[in-house]
C-alpha cells in the first residue's frame, strides 16, 4: 500500500450527493486484470460533457477531491479508488462514503477523510476561491478541521503497512480457532 | 442482556479482538468471480502466498460471461474468464466454470447449493453478497485487497458495524412482493440510511417469506447503503436448506439444526437503530431516477424536484430526469418501455421466473418491447418454453444486463424495466435508461408496453 503522511494542494469540488461506483469507473474498465492505469477511465462518461467539474481549468493538478454525501456508495469494485489514485488524487473529503469504498480506499493508501457536511462546505467555498488545502494524517487535520481515523488504520496508512502480513503474524490465533471449529461446509464435496 | 442475530454470529467468529484496533473474523465461505479477483491472485503469486483454505473458497464465472452463442464475449473478457480458470488451477481453488452445467450467478448457487448456512460468516468481491444474509449469515461485500487478505489468511479485520433493525409490520396488499417491501424501504430510509450499520429485516412479513423473498430483499441491503442484511432462520430457512448438497446430511445435520435454533435475537436484545415500516401502505414499487431510493408506487407520478426540501437531494433529482428523460408529473402507467430485463442475483431466482411465468403464459410480448429472462442458475424447470412462446428471448445463466459487462446492454437512450437492483447512469449501458420493478410488474410491463400490474394485462 502506498504510504500517506500529508498532502497539500488546491481541491477539486464534486458537490453531488450519492455519486456511485459506477460513475467513478464504469463497467466496461474491470475487465483488466491489472490493478494500475485506470485514472484515464475515471467519471469515464460524466467528463464527455465539457461542464463537468473535473474538466475546469481549476481542478487540474489537484490532489484533494471534496465530494457530496455517501461518496462511492453501489459496487465493491476496488477499481474505483485505484482510478481516483491514479488520475492523482491523494485524499478525498466528504460528509460520509459508502462502507466499502472507504473500506477499499484505506487498503490502497487513498485517505478517505470525513467531516461534517457544514465543514465540507466551508471547505468546497475555500477550494473555489483558490486556496490551497492541507490534509495531515499525522495530525488528523483537513482544511484545519480536525477528523477521526482510529490508531490503527492510521499506524497503517503512515507506514503504507502490508495488512495481510500483519495478520499472518496471528497464524498461531487463526490456527487455534481452527483447530477449535470444525469448517462448516467444504467446497470440494458439494 | 441478550444478544442479536448479528453479535452471536460475530462473537462466534472471533479469531482475535481488537485492542485499538479492528477484530479479527474468521471466514467460513468465500465466494470468488471473475471481475474482482484477479488483481489478488496475482498479489498472492508476487508476495509468494497460497490460498489457506480452499475447500472453504468458490469460484464461478458469472459477469462476463456470454448468455448465448450468438453474443460472444469480447476479447478482454475472454482474458478475464482464461485468468480465472487459471487462478484457481494454480492455487486449488474449484472452479464451476462456464459450460460445466454448474455455473450460475454467485449470490443464486451459494444458497441453490445449501452452502449458504445460517450462523456462517460468507464474504465476496461483490456488493450483493448481502443476499446470503437471508438465512442467517453475516454475509457482505470486500474490495480486491480484502479478497486478497481472504485468500491468504481466511480471516478479514472488521470493525463491528452498528445494528438497525427494520421491521415490516401489518399486512401487505396480495400484488405486493419482495422486491417492493425493500424497494419501499429504500425509499424510507434513503440510500445511505444504512451506511455504517447491518440490518435485521424482521416482523410477520419477513417470517412469512419463502426464502427466495428473503434473499431478494437482503440483496438489496446495499442500496440502502448497509454492508449487510440478515434474516433470522426458522422452519422456511430449514425447510429449504434440507438434502441440498452442500448442507449436512444425518447425525450433523440434526446438530446443525440446534446450532441454528439457538441463533435468532434474543427478545431482550438492542439494536443501535429501529425502524418500524406499515406494509398495508405499500404498492408495486417502480423506480423514476438513477439511484433505488428515487422511487414511487406504480400509481404515483415522477416527482416534481421543486417541490423537495433539501438542497441536494433537488439537484439529484433534476440531473436524474434529464437523464432518464422524464417529466415531473408523469403518470407512472403511461411510461412506455423499450427494453424489459427479468433476471440478476436479485430477481432470478426460480421462484422469480414463476412468478413472471405466470404472468406472460399464453400471452405476447408488446411488439415494441424487446423481452430478455436471464435465469440464475442452469436449471429452469421447463419455465423456458413458457416464455419463449410468449415472445421472450431465454438465454444462459450469468449477470447479463445488470450490469453490462457482457453483450447484453441497453442502447443509449433505451429504456428498460429491471427485475435487478441499480439504476445508476449507465449501470445496463451507457445512456441507458433503468427502471426497477419486481418480476411480476417487469413481466405485465412486457405486454403491456407500459408499466403495468399483472392484473391488467
Amino acid at each position: 500500500m502506498k504510504a500517506f503522511r500529508t498532502v497539500t494542494s488546491r481541491a477539486a469540488v464534486l458537490d453531488r450527493p450519492d455519486v456511485d461506483t459506477d460513475q467513478i469507473i464504469p463497467k466496461q474498465f474491470l475487465k483488466r486484470i491489472e490493478r494500475t492505469g485506470f485514472g484515464e477511465f475515471l467519471f469515464f462518461d460524466w467528463r464527455k460533457h465539457p461542464a463537468f467539474e473535473l474538466n475546469q481549468p481549476e481542478a487540474q493538478g489537484t490532489r484533494i477531491l471534496l465530494a457530496g454525501r455517501n461518496f462511492g456508495c453501489g459496487s465493491s469494485r476496488e477499481h474505483a479508488p485505484w482510478a481516483l489514485q491514479d488520475y492523482g488524487f491523494d485524499a478525498v473529503i466528504a460528509p460520509s462514503f459508502g462502507d466499502i469504498f472507504r473500506q477499499n480506499s484505506l487498503k490502497i493508501g487513498l485517505l478517505p477523510v470525513t467531516l461534517p457536511a457544514g465543514q465540507v462546505h466551508d471547505l468546497m467555498a475555500r477550494a473555489r476561491a483558490g486556496e490551497e488545502l492541507t490534509v495531515d494524517l499525522e495530525a488528523r487535520t483537513a482544511g484545519g478541521f480536525p477528523f477521526d481515523l482510529d490508531d490503527f488504520q492510521r499506524e497503517c496508512l503512515l507506514q503504507g503497512l502490508d495488512e495481510i502480513a500483519l495478520t499472518l503474524r496471528e497464524e498461531d490465533a487463526i490456527a487455534a480457532y481452527e483447530a477449535a471449529h470444525a469448517a462448516p461446509i467444504s467446497t470440494l464435496t458439494v | 442482556m441478550g444478544r442479536t442475530l448479528l453479535e452471536k454470529v460475530w462473537e462466534s467468529h472471533l479469531v482475535s479482538r481488537g485492542e485499538g484496533r479492528p477484530d479479527l473474523l474468521y471466514v467460513d465461505l468465500h465466494l470468488v468471480h471473475e471481475v474482482t479477483s484477479p488483481q489478488a491472485f496475482e498479489g498472492l503469486r508476487l508476495a509468494g502466498r497460497r490460498v489457506r483454505r480452499p475447500d472453504l473458497t468458490l469460484a464461478t464465472m458469472d459477469h462476463n460471461v456470454a448468455t448465448g452463442d450468438d453474443t460472444p464475449v469480447d476479447p478482454l473478457s475472454q482474458q478475464q474468464l482464461e485468468a480465472l480458470a487459471l487462478n484457481c488451477a494454480d492455487f486449488g481453488v474449484p472452479l464451476y466454470a462456464t459450460g460445466s452445467g454448474r455455473e450460475g450467478i454467485v449470490h443464486v448457487i451459494g444458497p441453490e447449493l445449501g452452502l449458504t448456512q445460517p450462523g456462517l460468516t460468507i464474504v465476496c468481491g461483490d456488493s450483493h453478497t448481502s443476499t446470503h444474509g437471508a438465512v442467517g449469515a453475516l454475509a457482505f461485500g470486500i474490495g480486491t485487497s480484502e479478497v486478497e487478505h481472504v485468500l491468504a489468511t481466511q480471516t478479514l479485520a472488521q470493525r463491528r458495524p452498528r445494528s438497525l433493525r427494520i421491521r415490516f409490520e401489518g399486512v401487505a396488499p396480495p400484488a405486493v412482493t419482495a422486491k417492493d417491501l425493500v424497494l419501499a424501504a429504500i425509499g424510507k430510509l434513503g440510500v445511505d440510511g444504512g451506511v455504517g450499520h447491518v440490518v435485521e429485516y424482521a416482523g410477520p412479513v419477513i417470517e412469512q417469506l419463502s426464502m427466495e423473498g428473503r434473499l431478494t430483499i437482503c440483496n438489496m441491503s446495499i442500496e440502502a447503503g448497509a454492508r449487510a442484511g440478515m434474516i433470522a432462520p426458522d422452519d422456511t430457512t430449514f425447510a429449504y436448506l434440507e438434502g441440498r448438497p452442500g448442507a449436512p446430511q444425518g447425525a450433523a445435520w440434526e446438530a446443525a439444526l440446534d446450532r441454528w435454533r439457538a441463533l435468532p435475537t434474543d427478545s431482550d436484545a438492542t439494536f443501535d437503530r429501529e425502524v418500524v415500516i406499515d406494509v398495508a401502505a405499500i404498492r408495486s414499487q417502480v423506480t423514476w431516477g438513477t439511484n433505488p431510493g428515487m422511487v414511487v408506487p406504480i400509481d404515483g407520478a415522477v416527482p416534481d424536484p421543486a417541490a423537495m426540501d433539501d438542497a441536494d437531494d433537488r439537484a439529484a433529482a433534476e440531473r436524474a430526469l434529464v437523464y432518464m428523460g422524464l417529466e415531473p408529473g408523469t403518470p407512472i402507467r403511461t411510461i412506455e418501455v423499450d427494453r424489459v430485463f427479468i433476471g440478476s442475483c436479485t430477481n432470478s431466482r426460480i421462484e422469480d421466473l414463476r412468478a413472471a411465468a405466470a404472468v406472460v403464459r399464453g400471452r405476447h410480448v408488446h411488439p415494441s418491447v424487446r423481452a430478455m429472462v436471464v435465469p440464475g442458475q442452469a436449471e429452469a424447470e421447463g419455465l423456458d418454453r413458457i416464455f419463449t412462446a410468449a415472445g421472450f428471448e431465454w438465454r444462459r445463466a450469468g449477470c447479463s444486463m445488470c450490469l453490462g459487462m457482457n453483450p447484453d446492454v441497453l442502447a443509449p437512450g433505451e429504456r428498460c424495466a429491471s427485475t435487478s437492483n441499480r439504476n445508476f447512469e449507465g449501470r445496463q449501458g451507457a445512456g441507458g435508461r433503468t427502471h426497477l420493478v419486481s418480476p411480476a410488474v417487469a413481466a405485465a410491463t412486457a405486454l403491456a408496453g407500459h408499466f403495468a400490474e399483472a392484473g391488467e394485462v
